[in-house]
Order: C-alpha cells, then sequence, then structure tokens
C-alpha cells in the first residue's frame, strides 16, 4: 500500500458529501437543529429565577415587618401573591403548590428588635421542588442578612464592622442567557456530532457496502479523513451560525478572537467526530451506536461540562470523570473568548487538552476502522 | 378473521422483534444498563447546591484578624482556597484563566481599621460566566462577612443589637436535597427516550434494509404490524422504569410516599403517548440517521419545556403556555407529586387525562399515516 494520498482522500471526501447530500432531510437537520436547540435552549432556560411566587403572614403589630416584606419585594426576586390571615392557611397553600414560599412574621418581632434581643422570621419552601427552592432560599437569606445589617446599625452612629465591596466581571448584570448561550455550542457540537458520525460506518456494514470500501484500494487513515471531512465542514458552519445567533438574537457579548474560537472549534470537532466515529466503527450497528453515542457524548457534554451545572459541588468521582469529558475545557473556551475576551494565553491548557482529544478522536477512529469482512 | 389468529400473528411478530434485538448480546447491556447509567450521572451531577467555590486571596494586610476572615469564609464549607499572593493583578489572571471564581482582596490597614471601629472593607471580584453560581456565592460571601464582622466587634466590646435570623423550613423534602426532586423525573426521560428511540428504529429499520416488502407480502393488517411492533418496546420501557425506580429508591434514597398504581397507570399512558410519537417520526423517516436526527429534534424541546431541570415557572409566558402541550411535563408533575407528595390517583387524574388524550390523539394519527405509507395488501 502506497502512501497517504490527498487525492485520495478527497475523493472519499467527495463520495461521503454525494451520499450526504442526496440525504436531502439528514442535511437539512444538520442545519437546522442546532439553530433550534440554541433558540430554545437561549429562551426557555432561565437560572434567573424572578418572581417567586411568596404567600406572606404578616403578624407583627409594629413597622418592621412591613419593612422587610418591602425589603423581599424590593429585590425583584420576590412576588408577594397573597397575606395570609392564619398559620393553618400556609401548610395549605404549599400543598395546592400555589405559592412556592411563605414568609411567617411573628407578632413580636418588632419589639424583639427594638429591645435588641434578636428576632426570627421563618420561611417555609416547597422542597418537592428542590431546585427553585436552594435558590429562592439563597435569595432569602442574603435579602434578610442586608435587612439585619441595616437594623444593626440603624440609630447608631457607627458604621458595619467589616463591609464586603462586590464587584462582577464578565457578566455583571448576571443573566443566565449570557452563561448558557456560549456554552451551548459546545452541546450543540457534541450533539451533531454524534448524531452524524455514531451512523456514518455503521451504515456501511449494515447495507454491506463495506465489502466494497474494503476492496477498494484507500489506506484506512484515507477513508477516516475522508469520512470525517464533510461533517466537519458542517460542524464549523454550525459554530458560525450558533455565534452569529447569540451575537445577533440573544445579545451575547463577543469579546475574544473569533479565529482562536474557529481553530479551538476545529480541534472540538476532529476530536468529536472521531469519538462518534469510533463507536459506529466498533459497535457495527446502527441501533446501538446511536444508545452509546447518546450516553458516551451528549450526557457528558450537557451534565459534566460545567454548563448549567457546577462542577465544585459534585462528587469527587464526577469531579475526576469531568476531566476525560472534552466538552468542559470546550465550554471553557467559548465563555472565556465570549464573555471573557481572553486569548490564548489564558486558555493553551484547554487547548492542549482538545488537541489531544483530537488525535485520540482520529486515532480510536482509525485503529477500529479495520478494512477485514469479519462479522 | 379469527381472533386467535390475529392474535397468533401479532405473538409471531413480538417474538420475531425480540429475537432481531436480543440476537446481538450487546443489546440487553444497552438497553437495560444506559438507562441506569443515566439515572446515576443525573443523580450525582444535577445540582443546584452552590459548594467548595474556587477562591485566589490576596492579603495585603498579612494580620491575624485578616487571617480570621478568610478562615471564617473556608470554615462555612461554600469557599475553597485555591491560590494566595500578594500581587492585585493575581486576581485578574486566575479570574481570566477560569482558576478561581472568586477573588478576596484585603486591603493594608485592614486589622487596623477593624480595631479603631472605622469600618473594614474587602473587595470582592466575582466571575459572573456563571451566573447561578456567582449570584449564591456573592450572597455568601455578604453574609459571612457581615457576621464575622458582628462577631469581631462583640470580642472587642463593642455590642451591637441582634438582628434578623431566617429560619427556612422546607415541605416534602426537608433536606432540600436536588436529588429527590430530579431522580425521579429521569424516569420520565427515559421512558420517553426509549420508547420513542426503539418504535422509530424498529419501522425505520425494516424500511431501509428491505425488509418492509416482504413483511407486506405476509397476510398481516397494519394494525397488527403496529402491535407487534410497539409490544416489544412496550416491554422494554416498562423494565427500564422499573430498574429506574429501584435505583431512585435503593441508591438514592429518595421516598417514594405516594401510590405505586398511580405511577403504572400513568407511566402506560405516557408510554403509548411515546410509542405514538416514535410510530409518526417512522412514518415519514426513510433511513436510521434520519429517524435519530428527527427524534433530537422532537426530544430536546420536549425536554426543555418540561421542567426537568429548568423550572417552567421561570419561563417567558409564551413558553409557560407552550409546556402545557407538552406531555412530559404532566408525567413529571405526576412523577414529582407520587415520590415526593405521596399523591396517588384520586390527586393526578386530571394529568393522567390530559397524558391520555394525547396518547390517544398521536397513536391515531401515526397509525393512519404509517398505515398509508405502509400500503398493506389487505
Amino acid at each position: 500500500m502506497p502512501g497517504i494520498s490527498l487525492g485520495r482522500m478527497l475523493a472519499m471526501a467527495r463520495k461521503e458529501a454525494i451520499q450526504l447530500r442526496r440525504d436531502r432531510r439528514s442535511l437539512a437537520l444538520a442545519f437546522v437543529v442546532p439553530v433550534l436547540l440554541l433558540l430554545f435552549f437561549g429562551y426557555a432556560i432561565t437560572w434567573d429565577v424572578r418572581e417567586i411566587r411568596l404567600a406572606v403572614l404578616n403578624e407583627d403589630v409594629g413597622r418592621r415587618g412591613a419593612e422587610l416584606v418591602d425589603a423581599f419585594v424590593a429585590s425583584g426576586y420576590f412576588r408577594v401573591t397573597e397575606h395570609l390571615a392564619r398559620y393553618g392557611d400556609a401548610d395549605r397553600r404549599l400543598v395546592e403548590g400555589d405559592v412556592a414560599a411563605v414568609l411567617v412574621i411573628p407578632p413580636t418581632f418588632s419589639r424583639d428588635l427594638a429591645a435588641g434581643r434578636g428576632a426570627a422570621v421563618q420561611l417555609l419552601l416547597d422542597g418537592s421542588d428542590a431546585n427553585t427552592a436552594t435558590i429562592a432560599l439563597g435569595y432569602a437569606d442574603a435579602i434578610v442578612a442586608r435587612y439585619s445589617g441595616q437594623v444593626v446599625l440603624q440609630g447608631r452612629r457607627s458604621v458595619a464592622p467589616i463591609s464586603a465591596e462586590t464587584r462582577v466581571w464578565y457578566n455583571p448584570t448576571l443573566e443566565s442567557r449570557n452563561m448558557v448561550v456560549p456554552g451551548l455550542i459546545a452541546v450543540i457540537m457534541s450533539i451533531i456530532a454524534a448524531t452524524l458520525t455514531s451512523l456514518t460506518v455503521a451504515r456501511e456494514w449494515e447495507r454491506g457496502t463495506m465489502e466494497q470500501l474494503a476492496s477498494t484500494p484507500v489506506h484506512r487513515l484515507e477513508v477516516v479523513f475522508g469520512k470525517l471531512l464533510p461533517y466537519v465542514a458542517i460542524g464549523l458552519f454550525d459554530v458560525a451560525v450558533a455565534v452569529l445567533a447569540g451575537v445577533l438574537v440573544f445579545g451575547v457579548p463577543f469579546r475574544g478572537s473569533l479565529l482562536l474560537l474557529g481553530v479551538m472549534s476545529l480541534l472540538f470537532l476532529l476530536g468529536a467526530l472521531g469519538l462518534g466515529m469510533f463507536i459506529s466503527a466498533a459497535l457495527k450497528s446502527q441501533v446501538l451506536a446511536t444508545q452509546v453515542a447518546m450516553v458516551a457524548t451528549y450526557l457528558p457534554a450537557l451534565l459534566l461540562s460545567g454548563l448549567i451545572f457546577d462542577l465544585a459541588s459534585m462528587p469527587w468521582v464526577l469531579r475526576l470523570v469531568s476531566h476525560v469529558v472534552p466538552a468542559r475545557y470546550f465550554v471553557n473556551v467559548t465563555r472565556g473568548v465570549f464573555l471573557k475576551g481572553v486569548g490564548l494565553d489564558a486558555l493553551w491548557t484547554r487547548g492542549l487538552s482538545m488537541l489531544v482529544f483530537a488525535a485520540a478522536g482520529i486515532g480510536l477512529a482509525t485503529a477500529s476502522f479495520q478494512k477485514r469482512i469479519t462479522r | 378473521m379469527s381472533t386467535s389468529l390475529r392474535l397468533l400473528r401479532i405473538r409471531t411478530l413480538v417474538k420475531k422483534e425480540l429475537r432481531q434485538l436480543f440476537r446481538d448480546p450487546r443489546t440487553k447491556r444497552v438497553v437495560f444498563g444506559a438507562p441506569i447509567i443515566q439515572v446515576v450521572l443525573f443523580g450525582y451531577a444535577v445540582t443546584t447546591d452552590v459548594r467548595h467555590v474556587s477562591t485566589f486571596v490576596v492579603d495585603h494586610d498579612q494580620t491575624a484578624a485578616s487571617r480570621a476572615l478568610v478562615d471564617a469564609l473556608t470554615a462555612s464549607g461554600y469557599f475553597r482556597v485555591v491560590g494566595r499572593s500578594d500581587r492585585s493583578g493575581d486576581i485578574g489572571e486566575a479570574l481570566d484563566a477560569g482558576r478561581a471564581v472568586i477573588g478576596i482582596e484585603i486591603p493594608r490597614g485592614f486589622s487596623a481599621d477593624l480595631a479603631a471601629g472605622r469600618g473594614a472593607r474587602v473587595q470582592v471580584l466575582v466571575d459572573g460566566t456563571n451566573s447561578n453560581t456567582a449570584t449564591i456565592a456573592q450572597g455568601y460571601v455578604n453574609r459571612i462577612v457581615q457576621s464575622h464582622g458582628l462577631r469581631e466587634a462583640a470580642r472587642r466590646g463593642v455590642e451591637f443589637p441582634a438582628g434578623v435570623e431566617l429560619r427556612a423550613r422546607a415541605w416534602f423534602n426537608p433536606d432540600l436535597t436536588s436529588r429527590a426532586y430530579n431522580v425521579p423525573a429521569v424516569v420520565g426521560v427515559l421512558l420517553l427516550l426509549i420508547s420513542f428511540l426503539l418504535t422509530a428504529l424498529a419501522v425505520v429499520r425494516e424500511r431501509e434494509m428491505g425488509t418492509l416488502e416482504q413483511l407486506q407480502m405476509t397476510p398481516l393488517t397494519p394494525g397488527e404490524f403496529i402491535l407487534g411492533k410497539t409490544i416489544p418496546v412496550a416491554l422494554i420501557a416498562f423494565v427500564d422504569m422499573i430498574l429506574v425506580t429501584a435505583v431512585a429508591l435503593f441508591w438514592f434514597d429518595v421516598p417514594f410516599r405516594g401510590s405505586a398504581l398511580a405511577l403504572f397507570v400513568a407511566s402506560a399512558v405516557y408510554i403509548l403517548a411515546s410509542l405514538g410519537a416514535g410510530l409518526l417520526i417512522s412514518s415519514i423517516s426513510r433511513t436510521q440517521q434520519e429517524a435519530f436526527m428527527g427524534m433530537f429534534l422532537v426530544l430536546l424541546p420536549l425536554v426543555i419545556l418540561s421542567g426537568f431541570m429548568y423550572p417552567v415557572d421561570s419561563m417567558p409566558a409564551f413558553f409557560q403556555k407552550l409546556t402545557l402541550l407538552n406531555p412530559m411535563r404532566h408525567f413529571l408533575e405526576i412523577v414529582r407529586a407520587v415520590f415526593l407528595k405521596g399523591a396517588g390517583l384520586a390527586e393526578v387524574w386530571p394529568q393522567v387525562v390530559v397524558i391520555a388524550v394525547m396518547a390517544v390523539a398521536v397513536m391515531g394519527l401515526a397509525t393512519r399515516r404509517l398505515g398509508a405509507s405502509l400500503r398493506f395488501r389487505s
């Protein structure tokens, strides 16, 4: 067998591209799915839990109770939907699920505070939605702490012993859209890679065209690159569309270098597509390949990339696993380029990880691609 | 035509399907193993808790008081110091490179200001790229710094009156573990995924491999064909549901307070709706790749608009209305109510009816379309 020839590789790519082009609907989906996903995720996913439905049971006879309720409303995180008269109603409203939380202020609230004894308020939460409840609790905690600080200092001429001046970088308004949209590109690329290449080799096996491929004088590296090339092109196009949509539709700031993002996307795509092809070639069955591709690529990209869920809060086993999830590095890169505007000096370790990933993906795909017909 | 003959034909097709599916021993591992991997992954990974936030400390003061403040932050368990230095610029670098999410800078004279009661200040820089973590972490910093300050003042004999304390109590899920909320919901996603994908691929595979013509020559009617294709998938889906529920109960210790009957009935109508969706996709796809892509096109919006990971309440009003058309949203309500709130059929029947109506509609549409596209002789 002679060396690797660019001509044969391109011929292989053309064959794959023709096959893809014939399959008009698959092709359309390859372009439509990413855009649709981005729009859906971008609009529907918001972690900004605003206007949490709050019922208030204010039994306080003084003005402090009303002040605290005002502090809740002014924060923008809570919306008081009703005022309750009895403690028993709190139970009922929570069980019925009409409110997410109930704030209970005791009768002696103002008096206790005036006497410097300290006072407690109660927050009842609907724990069956733990996600919203946790976030609501975090907000309530911060609001009460701030109010408490005001009460403590009020009427005294002193200042708080220590105060923290907080500044938020990169995303000062703390909008979850700015966090979700750049990271999504990584997840969408993982999905595209999984759906497109996990079937490409298995299809040849199932349709029996593998024999033809095996008898053609092409090196398997040529086959792998040839098969990947059209998909890489689609993937890069999808990235470009996603970036445009992110900036134009969602108004996410793009502060870094487009070239850097392009190169990183290329590395990521080569790795992800190679991995999909490896799964396909190793399993030789489209049904199995789709299932395994889901578990091996899409889910880790969604869950273990830090896209939405904080890696630092996960058990150590998952934190360890997340280091071999390439999407984790890619999410870092897209956020870095979009929001932080950083360059290679801050991202080179991620670039290196993705280079390793790309090499591994291509290597695995090539190794698993035997040109022998043994079932 | 006699009913027994009909039953025999359906049974034969079911047997053929199961044999074809499980002829490959790997299928069993994938079809039953993948759901378990997914539920474990979701159980551990999906969490809104914020802990161990990586923190970079620049301490210009280098006194006992400044160290005590940093200790107060780390002792809370919410923050983990990943680096220290004495150059302000290092914070920016650590945030840029993503090594730290929070940077704390304690200025020179911190200890002196604190002792003199002038009000000491610290600077906190937060990486806002992960808005969720940033919001919560910011709240923690403020609270810890404030209460630490009051404690320090009290130690020096400056008494402040006690402030307001928040006592939270969560119903149905006292520890507010996200697991109890998320793990049961995985059932909803998996049932749809399995029934949908396997049905679609089972039909399209015959078309793609050309064996559909063979089937069309047999005296099989479209109805029998559809039953024969869907029954094996429904069986697998039920086994998967039981597996996932078992993992939730025995591995994750999620409470199961409601009625098992309600869960079964709801699952049955939900699986029916998912099978219908799978058939519908298979009636318009010619290749397995198309079917798989089509599945993503349908599945992802369904998952996103179900309240599975993203609260429906915080979606824009239009999307909230859209979720009402989503069977998964109703099924998740049932699952969570049954697991956590102890609901039975008496409480969840409205949702069951909604899903049943959707199932009948989708199934009807799918059989009509598929029946027409199959063009069986009879």
